[in-house]
C-alpha cells in the first residue's frame, strides 16, 4: 500500500508523509480532526489539512514554547495556555514544582478528547490537578482577566482559518492587560521562510511590538513544519531574554530536556541576516 | 416546453444563465470581452465563472426593460417572498430604487411629508421632479445624540397643514434601526388619500425574520425600497423595489425605465434571485443567528464597561416604536472618544472596518455572512481601544440633529443662479447643494436650506474630527455655493 499524507507549505511546495493506518477522521463544530500513523514521525495531529504535531518532533516545539520564559522569569506561579489542546505544552510546564495554577484555554473540545486517546504521551499531564481546562473563545476569556498571569503561552494554529483572531492586536493587547507587571507572553510565530508565512509573522510581529516594551523573536529547527523552520515570539512588560536570563540557576532544576538547553536559549535569539532585516523593517 | 411551477425552490435567472454557460452559445454582442477572453487581466481578477456570465440580454435571458420570461419570474417569485403586489429588480442601487419610488408618486410642486433623516437619494429625486419636501422633525435622543423615528402626532400635524400632500415617505428603519410607527402612519396617510412610502435600504430582513419590526408590505404600504444587498446578502448594488396593489406597477416600471440602464447587470440579477431564494427558504434561521449575535455582542459591549450598546430598551411606543435587534449601534462619547474616532481607530489599528461612525456612536453591521469569532474581535478591540485610548469626554459634541429651515425647493435651489463663498460668509444665505457625512449619508444641509451658524459649527467640527464629509462641488467643503 502505497498511502501519502501531504500538506501544501505554498502552492507549489508540499510536505509528504507515508502513512500506516487514517486512525481518526472527524468534523467537529469548528475544525477537521485527524490522526495519522507513519513509521518516520508516528502518530500525527493534523487540524484542517494542516500538521499540529507529530510524535517525532512534538519535543522540539514544547520545550521551546516552555522553557525560556520559564528559564528568565523564575517566579512564575500562574500560567494561562492558549490552544495547546494536544496537553504537550501543559506536560512541560508540570515539570516545574513551582507552578502553582495552570489555566489552559481550548476552542474545539473535541481536539482535547482525541489526543487523550491517540496521544496519550502528550496529553499524559491535562488531569494534572494544577491544570484547570476551559472550553470557549480565549478573547471572551482574556476580556475577564487584568494583572493576574506571569506567563501566557499563546500556543495556536496557523493566523490563517479559526486561529486568526490570536494574531491580532486586541489579542495581544488583551494578553499584555491579563499579565503581572513582570509578565511575559510567548507565542509561535510562524515560519519566516516562505513569502505568505513572511507575510503573517512580520505583522504579527509588529503587533506584538505595538503592544509590549520588550518583544524579541528566537528560533527552533521543526521538521514538520513550514520550510523546517519555526520562530517564536518573546514578549515581555520587564524581563529581557537573554540579560534576564540565568542558566545556571535553570540547571539547578535538573530538568531533563532533549533540545533545550541554556546554551541554546541564548544562541537562539542569534538570528540570520535576512530575519533581522525582515524583523526590522516593522519594529 | 412543459411550463415549470414557480415556487420560492426555484431561481430562473440564475437557471436561466446556467442553462446559458451550459449552451456554450458563441458571443456576436455586446459585452465586448466577450466570455472574458478578450480582457485576461480582469478574467484571472475576478474569475472565469464569474465573467462568463457577465452577458447581455437576450431571448433565453430575457430584459430587464420589459421581463416577459425568467426576470418576470424572479419578479414575481420576490414579490411573493416579500408580500408585495409586485417586485421590481433595481441594478443602480437601492439610490434608484428611492428616486423611482418618489417621482412614480410626485411631480413638480407636489407635497411630500417626510423625515429630515432621509438619505439623500430622497432629496436627490426632489430635486429630480420639483415636488416640495414637508419635513416632519424627527424627535432626537439627547443622549445618544441620534436622530428618531417620527412621532404620530408629528405625522398627523403635518397632514392636517398639507391636506394635498401625495405621500408620506419612512424610514423603516433608519440606519440606527429605529422604527417609526409603520401601521398607523400607513392608516393615516391612506384616510387623508396619500400613498405610504417606506425607505427599507436597512429593513430587508424584516420581511424574513421572527421578532423583528413590521415590514412595510405587512402593513400596508404603497411602495418600498429595499437594500437587498445590505442584510439580505445579494451584490453591491442590486435592489428590489415593491409595490403594494393600490399602485399602477405599469406605469412605475415607466418610471424606472426613464432613468434605468438598458444593459441591466446579470451579476446583479443573478445575485437578487439566488439571495431571494436563500431567504425565501433559510432566512428565518439566517436572521435568528444574527439577531442573537448582535445580543450577545451588546451583553458583552456593555460589560466591557464605558460604551453603550443601545437597544431595545429604548423603545417608547412612539419616536421610537420599535427597534431592529440585529443592528448593533455603540455610543462612544462616555470613553471621550467621537463615534468616528473609534471608527478610524478600528480600522487603522486593528484591521476592524465597521459601517460607520459619527460624532457620538458606532454601528457595526451585522450580517448574513457573520460569525461569533468575528464578533469576539470587535468586542475585544473596543475593550482595548477603552483601555489604550480613553480619554476626557469634555468638549466632545453629540448632537447630531439640526432643525432644518426650508427657504426654496430642492429643484429651484439646485438650478437656480449661485455664489460660491468661503464658508464662513454663508451664515444666512441659502444653501444650493448637499452637505453630508458618508455614511451614513443623511445630509445636513440639502438645496433650499437656510444655512446658520449651528450648521457651520457642525460643519467645521465633523471635518475637524475626521469625517469623510460629500456633497459640495468644492470637495474640501471650505467654500459652499449659495443663492445669489
Amino acid at each position: 500500500m502505497d498511502l501519502w499524507f501531504s500538506e501544501e507549505h505554498t502552492p507549489d511546495v508540499k510536505l509528504s508523509i507515508r502513512v500506516k493506518r487514517h486512525m481518526y477522521s472527524q468534523q467537529s463544530d469548528y475544525q477537521q480532526i485527524d490522526i495519522f500513523e507513519s513509521d518516520e514521525f508516528g502518530r500525527i495531529l493534523t487540524l484542517d489539512g494542516n500538521i499540529m504535531l507529530t510524535e517525532r518532533d512534538e519535543f522540539i516545539y514544547d520545550e521551546m514554547i516552555t522553557h525560556v520564559p520559564m528559564a528568565v522569569h523564575t517566579g512564575i506561579k500562574n500560567i494561562l495556555v492558549i490552544g495547546a489542546g494536544d496537553g504537550g505544552v501543559v506536560k512541560e510546564l508540570t515539570r516545574y514544582d513551582r507552578v502553582e495554577n495552570i489555566d489552559l484555554i481550548e476552542m474545539d473540545p473535541m481536539v482535547i478528547d482525541v489526543c487523550r486517546e491517540y496521544l496519550p504521551q502528550n496529553a499524559c499531564r491535562l488531569d494534572d490537578e494544577r491544570v484547570h481546562i476551559h472550553f470557549g473563545n480565549s478573547l471572551k476569556f482574556l476580556r475577564r482577566c487584568s494583572n493576574i498571569y506571569d506567563l501566557i503561552i499563546m500556543d495556536s494554529n496557523d493566523p490563517y482559518g479559526p486561529a486568526e483572531g490570536f494574531f491580532t492586536r486586541e489579542f495581544y493587547g488583551s494578553c499584555y492587560n491579563a499579565l503581572k507587571s513582570d509578565g511575559i507572553m510567548v507565542n509561535q510565530q510562524g515560519s519566516p521562510f516562505y513569502q505568505e508565512d513572511k507575510t503573517a509573522m512580520q505583522r504579527s510581529h509588529k503587533r506584538i511590538a505595538e503592544t509590549f516594551p520588550i518583544s524579541r523573536v528566537y528560533q527552533a529547527h521543526i521538521p514538520t513544519y513550514a520550510a523546517g523552520y519555526w520562530l517564536f515570539g518573546f514578549a515581555s512588560k520587564k524581563l529581557h531574554p537573554i540579560d534576564d536570563f540565568n542558566g545556571e540557576e535553570w540547571k539547578k532544576l535538573d530538568l531533563k530536556t532533549k533540545y533545550y538547553t541554556p546554551r541554546l536559549h541564548v544562541g537562539s535569539f542569534y538570528l540570520p541576516a535576512f530575519l533581522e532585516e525582515c524583523l526590522r523593517d516593522v519594529e | 416546453m412543459k411550463k415549470k411551477l414557480l415556487n420560492q425552490n426555484c431561481a430562473p435567472i440564475y437557471e436561466a444563465l446556467n442553462a446559458f454557460r451550459n449552451a456554450r452559445i458563441v458571443p456576436f454582442d455586446v459585452p465586448g470581452h466577450k466570455h472574458g477572453r478578450g480582457n485576461p487581466e480582469l478574467t484571472d481578477f475576478l474569475g472565469k465563472r464569474c465573467v462568463e456570465v457577465d452577458v447581455n440580454s437576450m431571448k433565453p435571458l430575457d430584459n430587464l426593460c420589459h421581463p416577459i420570461s425568467v426576470i418576470k419570474e424572479s419578479e414575481e417569485l420576490a414579490a411573493e417572498a416579500f408580500g408585495a403586489a409586485h417586485a421590481f429588480l433595481m441594478v443602480g442601487g437601492t439610490t434608484s430604487a428611492v428616486q423611482s419610488m418618489v417621482l412614480s408618486v410626485c411631480k413638480r410642486g407636489d407635497e411630500i411629508i417626510l423625515p429630515r433623516n432621509v438619505h439623500r437619494s430622497v432629496i436627490n429625486s426632489l430635486v429630480l421632479c420639483g415636488a416640495i419636501p414637508v419635513y416632519v422633525n424627527p424627535e432626537c435622543d439627547e443622549h445618544l445624540g441620534i436622530p428618531l423615528g417620527m412621532k404620530r402626532s408629528q405625522v398627523e400635524k403635518a397632514i392636517s397643514e398639507h391636506p394635498n400632500a401625495k405621500a408620506v415617505l419612512v424610514n423603516n428603519p433608519t440606519y440606527y434601526g429605529i422604527c417609526s410607527d409603520l401601521k398607523s402612519i400607513v392608516s393615516m396617510a391612506h384616510d387623508h388619500g396619500m400613498l405610504c412610502l417606506a425607505d427599507e435600504a436597512h429593513g430587508t430582513h424584516f420581511y424574513f425574520g421572527e421578532n423583528l419590526p413590521v415590514s412595510a408590505m405587512s402593513v400596508g404600504a404603497d411602495l418600498s425600497a429595499v437594500s437587498m444587498h445590505k442584510s439580505g446578502g445579494s451584490l453591491t448594488q442590486s435592489s428590489f423595489l415593491l409595490v403594494g396593489s393600490a399602485v399602477n406597477a405599469g406605469h412605475v416600471r415607466q418610471i424606472i425605465n426613464l432613468t434605468q440602464t438598458t444593459s441591466g447587470s446579470y451579476l446583479l440579477m443573478s445575485s437578487l434571485d439566488i439571495s431571494r431564494r436563500n431567504l425565501a427558504l433559510r432566512g428565518k434561521q439566517v436572521f435568528a443567528h444574527v439577531a442573537d449575535l448582535a445580543r450577545y455582542a451588546r451583553e458583552e459591549i456593555n460589560y466591557v464597561g464605558g460604551y453603550y450598546a443601545f437597544g431595545g430598551e429604548l423603545i417608547n411606543g412612539d419616536s421610537i416604536f420599535d427597534y431592529d435587534m440585529t443592528k448593533l449601534s455603540v455610543h462612544t462619547l462616555d470613553i471621550g472618544l467621537a463615534g468616528i474616532e473609534v471608527y478610524d481607530i478600528l480600522r487603522d489599528k486593528y484591521d476592524i472596518q465597521i459601517e460607520f461612525g459619527d460624532l457620538g456612536n458606532i454601528l457595526a453591521y451585522l450580517s448574513i455572512g457573520d460569525r461569533l469569532q468575528e464578533v469576539e474581535r470587535l468586542v475585544s478591540a473596543l475593550a482595548e481601544i477603552r483601555r489604550c485610548y480613553q480619554k476626557d469626554k469634555a468638549g466632545l459634541m453629540s448632537q447630531e440633529y439640526i432643525d432644518p429651515f426650508v427657504a426654496a425647493s430642492p429643484q429651484e435651489a439646485f438650478y437656480a443662479e449661485k455664489i460660491s463663498l468661503p464658508l464662513d460668509e454663508t451664515v444666512g444665505k441659502v444653501c444650493s447643494e448637499f452637505v453630508m457625512c458618508y455614511p451614513p449619508g443623511i445630509p445636513i444641509l440639502a438645496p433650499g436650506e437656510m444655512i446658520t451658524e449651528k450648521i457651520l459649527d457642525y460643519i467645521r467640527y465633523a471635518k475637524e474630527k475626521g469625517c469623510s464629509m460629500t456633497g459640495p462641488e468644492d470637495s474640501k467643503i471650505e467654500y459652499l455655493n449659495v443663492l445669489k
